[in-house]
């Protein structure tokens, strides 16, 4: 048991980047731009969220806790949202190849990040880019309720749902809060239901009298910094707060993968980023003795399995938005 | 009619250009208000750009538009709503996965959420009014294309809208549902409503509408007032000279069965059948006539037919001489159609798909062509010249109007990518024509054109099969009219004497033969 909670645990640290990725990437296609770039916007918010901490703290001194936790989200949202504006730019407004443009925008995105990662880490005295140990608590996996964990010491039970439940960073419950909040938004507002109907179909949309170009760069961009949180959880969270060169790695691919898991469903995502999650650290508390190799192929592996899935049952619902990876342009002919 | 209608909308001088074709060339026309008129024109005279300018999906070049003898500028269909004008587009524009009720409240203003119960409350308020018979809660994609001009209509309405607009409206309805939507929209005009109906269909013309504004080649040609009026008037305005109108059925002495199909089942990806137990039988020197609603089973018949389709069940057998002049019969059920080409058998299909599946659109004319004889070649290199040849007779014999055989075939209009098309599979001598919807998008000339080919053919013993959608052509051009309906047989007639009503009654359901006899015997 107590090996099935550390998993689950380890699980859901894991899956949290990619379910910040999975659910920007969903309101980013659900406008119809199949956005590639989610890799190099989560690199982009990596390094923007660690850089804004660390600034921040070189000019304004120490800094409490939830000041810090404020400055990285808006820092890696805001970088993260201007690396999906570049796209957005491109494909909206000039009507470029949107998996061209994706591509290329994961590529800028990856060079963007270690090119002021090492730039920064080597004008620093310590050669290293990293924020103070009052900062790194801030991201650090504190319990929720202080007052469970001693009453934990006695009782297994209460133990383990405290481990599972209350004793995360706090970015974990605001990427949960997230994809609730998506979930409501698409299936249950005004504006939801037009988002969704420009995915699927934006000359019907646009005769329905949506403004079809303000709604794709709104999901793109908002989108956008969304994965750049989750990009700012990988440097913050997973690598303590310290620049780590290539830290996303590849990271912005999976959760890519995880929307087609997800059926384009933001609470199925949260299922799925468990999922994923786990397979990713599965190596670590269920050694079989193969490669490392294969266990990293197991997140693709069900993202095919779930592909074939889909296929094999035609639902029209739980599909990807049906305009989605085209531009739109009103007086095409 | 006439004086007491006020003005709702006055166009002004209206130019619009794409590329290098001007769409609409100065021009000036009325809409009233409690009167239908109906927009007549040809394909590609201009209409749907003319409307598309009201709607907010184009803005014009030149002119102005005046919305109750107010000055209007209409930069996007959210404009025209606020003018209260309502669009009902010929491709309809609904989101599949969505429920009736959400595509009726698409962009609408109003509160952060939805409050469905009020919203269906509403909607069931406008279907009474007007008799419309309307489910809020289904999904689109379970729909059938009447229902979804419903939807499309109520949107309209629920949005307030005064002045409709409808773009060939009736292209895709049964006759009784035809009437349904006439009945709807006489309702509208006493309403006050100002209606328009976009056609090339000159019966229904006469039928619904008060008056008649005429396009030609995207200029205005005139309007006529409907009670005084003929067909024959209507076409000369419309096609600018006089046309007749006639479609000739030939009749050929002792018709020979070449094809004998029978119980061809079909079952699509889904598991679901398209075709159920359908037996068919052409004869040499006839053209069988295929009516149904859209996605009745035509596709699949053709393509089973023609080998492109896989059978679950049933044969075809298909009757020819050999050398000798010996009759012989052959199972050609589920053989591919290269198999068929090693076999002898000459089959043609002009797919409904013309730029998919009849043509590569990015090939010129002598490789498109080509297509259909290459393989007989010897060697590795193909022969060029003999197809280029038979492109050209085909330019010269058919009035093909092409930049040159080495141009791509998708810069060619809709009627010459189909006499294009046509022409190859005819010069292939076949002994079977297939025709799905070939004249679909054309306008008068090309398709009286390919009706005399498809006569042609006919007479030379050829058995053809003509998949139709307008049934005053099938009844005219055909011998015996077979009804599909839900992918199964639901009668075969005469074509000389069957009415458009009985045809109607039978696409509805299996067995309407019965009804439309009971109906007829009740009228008496």
């Amino acid at each position: 048991m107590d090996n099935l909670v550390n998993l689950l645990y380890a699980a859901v640290l894991a899956g949290t980047p990619l379910l910040f990725g999975t659910l920007g990437e969903i309101l980013t296609e659900k406008s119809g731009n199949l956005n590639l770039g989610v890799e190099g916007m989560m690199f982009m918010g990596a390094i923007a969220g660690l850089a804004g901490v660390y600034f921040a703290e070189m000019w304004l001194g120490e800094l409490t806790g939830i000041i810090c936790l404020l400055i990285a989200l808006l820092a890696a949202f805001v970088c993260g949202a201007f690396g999906a504006l570049i796209y957005g730019f491109l494909t909206i407004t000039l009507r470029a190849n949107q998996n061209v443009t994706g591509l290329t925008l994961t590529i800028f995105g990856i060079g963007f990040a270690n090119f002021f990662g090492e730039i920064i880490a080597s004008a620093s005295p310590t050669k290293f880019m990293a924020i103070s140990t009052g900062a790194k608590a801030t991201f650090a996996n504190n319990p929720l309720f202080p007052g469970l964990v001693e009453l934990a010491a006695d009782n297994r039970w209460i133990y383990w749902i405290n481990k599972l439940f209350f004793s995360y960073n706090l970015l974990v419950y605001i990427a949960i809060v997230v994809a609730l909040l998506l979930a409501w938004f698409l299936n249950k507002t005004r504006a939801g239901l037009n988002l969704r109907a420009v995915g699927e179909d934006p000359a019907a949309a646009d005769a329905a009298g949506i403004a079809v170009n303000r709604y794709k760069y709104l999901a793109t961009v908002i989108g956008g910094g969304i994965c750049g949180i989750g990009g700012m959880y990988i440097s913050m969270v997973t690598a303590y707060g310290v620049w780590v060169h290539n830290c996303v790695g590849g990271r912005g691919w999976i959760a890519v993968a995880l929307v087609i898991f997800a059926t384009w469903s933001p609470s199925r995502a949260i299922f799925g980023a468990l999922v994923f999650g786990g397979l990713s650290i599965l190596r670590m508390y269920i050694p079989l003795g193969i490669p490392i190799e294969i266990y990293d192929l197991l997140p693709y592996l069900a993202t095919i399995f779930v592909l074939i899935l889909t296929s094999v049952r035609q639902s029209k619902e739980h599909n990807i938005p049906k305009h989605c990876g085209f531009n739109y342009f009103r007086e095409e002919r | 009619m006439g004086e007491q209608n006020e003005i709702a909308i006055q166009m002004k001088e209206i130019s619009k250009i794409f590329d290098k074709t001007v769409a609409n060339d100065n021009i000036s026309l009325d809409i009233r208000r409690g009167e239908i008129l109906a927009l007549l024109g040809e394909n590609g005279s201009g209409k749907t750009t003319l409307v598309n300018m009201l709607s907010g999906i184009y803005y014009p070049d030149h002119g102005e538009i005046f919305v109750n003898g107010k000055k209007a500028t209409i930069r996007s269909p959210r404009d025209a709503f606020d003018l209260g004008i309502g669009m009902v587009h010929q491709h309809f524009k609904l989101i599949d996965v969505f429920t009736a009720a959400e595509n009726i409240i698409l962009g609408l203003p109003g509160g952060i959420t939805i409050d469905r119960k009020a919203l269906y409350a509403q909607i069931r308020d406008i279907a009474a009014k007007y008799g419309f018979d309307l489910t809020p809660e289904k999904k689109i994609y379970n729909m059938s294309v009447s229902e979804k001009q419903t939807v499309e209509i109520v949107k309209v309405l629920y949005r307030g809208a005064d002045i409709l607009i409808l773009d060939e409206p009736t292209a895709v309805l049964t006759p009784q549902e035809t009437n349904k939507l006439f009945a709807v929209l006489r309702r509208m005009k006493e309403d006050n409503k100002a209606v328009v109906i976009i056609t090339h269909k000159l019966n229904e013309v006469l039928e619904v509408s008060d008056r008649v504004h005429i396009l030609r080649k995207g200029r205005y040609v005139g309007t006529v007032d409907t009670k005084q009026t003929s067909t024959q008037e209507l076409t000369e305005k419309m096609v600018g000279r006089s046309v007749s109108l006639a479609i000739e059925r030939p009749i050929v002495q002792n018709r020979k069965l070449i094809i004998d199909a029978s119980h061809l089942t079909c079952v699509n990806g889904e598991g679901l059948t398209t075709l159920d137990g359908v037996d068919v039988q052409l004869y040499g020197g006839e053209i069988l006539g295929v009516a149904g609603i859209a996605g009745s089973g035509q596709k699949e018949l053709c393509e089973a037919l023609a080998g492109l389709q896989p059978l679950k069940a049933g044969s075809i057998l298909f009757h020819d001489e050999d050398a000798q002049g010996k009759p012989q019969v052959e199972n050609i059920a589920g053989q591919p159609p290269i198999e068929m080409i090693k076999r002898g058998i000459s089959m043609s299909f002009v797919p409904e798909d013309r730029l998919g599946m009849g043509l590569v659109a990015s090939m010129n004319m002598t490789d498109n062509v080509m297509l259909r004889s290459y393989y007989r070649n010897k060697g590795p290199f193909v022969d060029r010249n003999t197809p280029r040849k038979l492109a050209e007779n085909l330019i010269d014999r058919l009035d093909i109007v092409t930049p040159g055989v080495n141009a791509p075939v998708r810069l060619l209009s809709g009627g010459n990518v189909q006499k294009v098309l046509l022409g190859r599979e005819i010069s292939s001598q076949p002994q079977v024509l297939i025709a799905a919807y070939p004249v679909r998008g054309l306008d008068i000339n090309s398709s009286y054109t390919i009706y005399s080919l498809l006569n042609e053919e006919k007479k030379k013993g050829v058995a053809v099969l003509y998949v139709g959608e307008d049934l005053d052509v099938l009844l005219e051009i055909s011998d015996r009219i077979m009804v599909l309906c839900g992918g199964k047989v639901s009668g075969v007639v005469d074509a000389a004497t069957a009415t458009k009503e009985q045809i109607g009654l039978m696409m509805m359901h299996v067995g309407g033969m019965e009804d439309a006899v009971k109906e007829a015997s009740a009228n008496d």
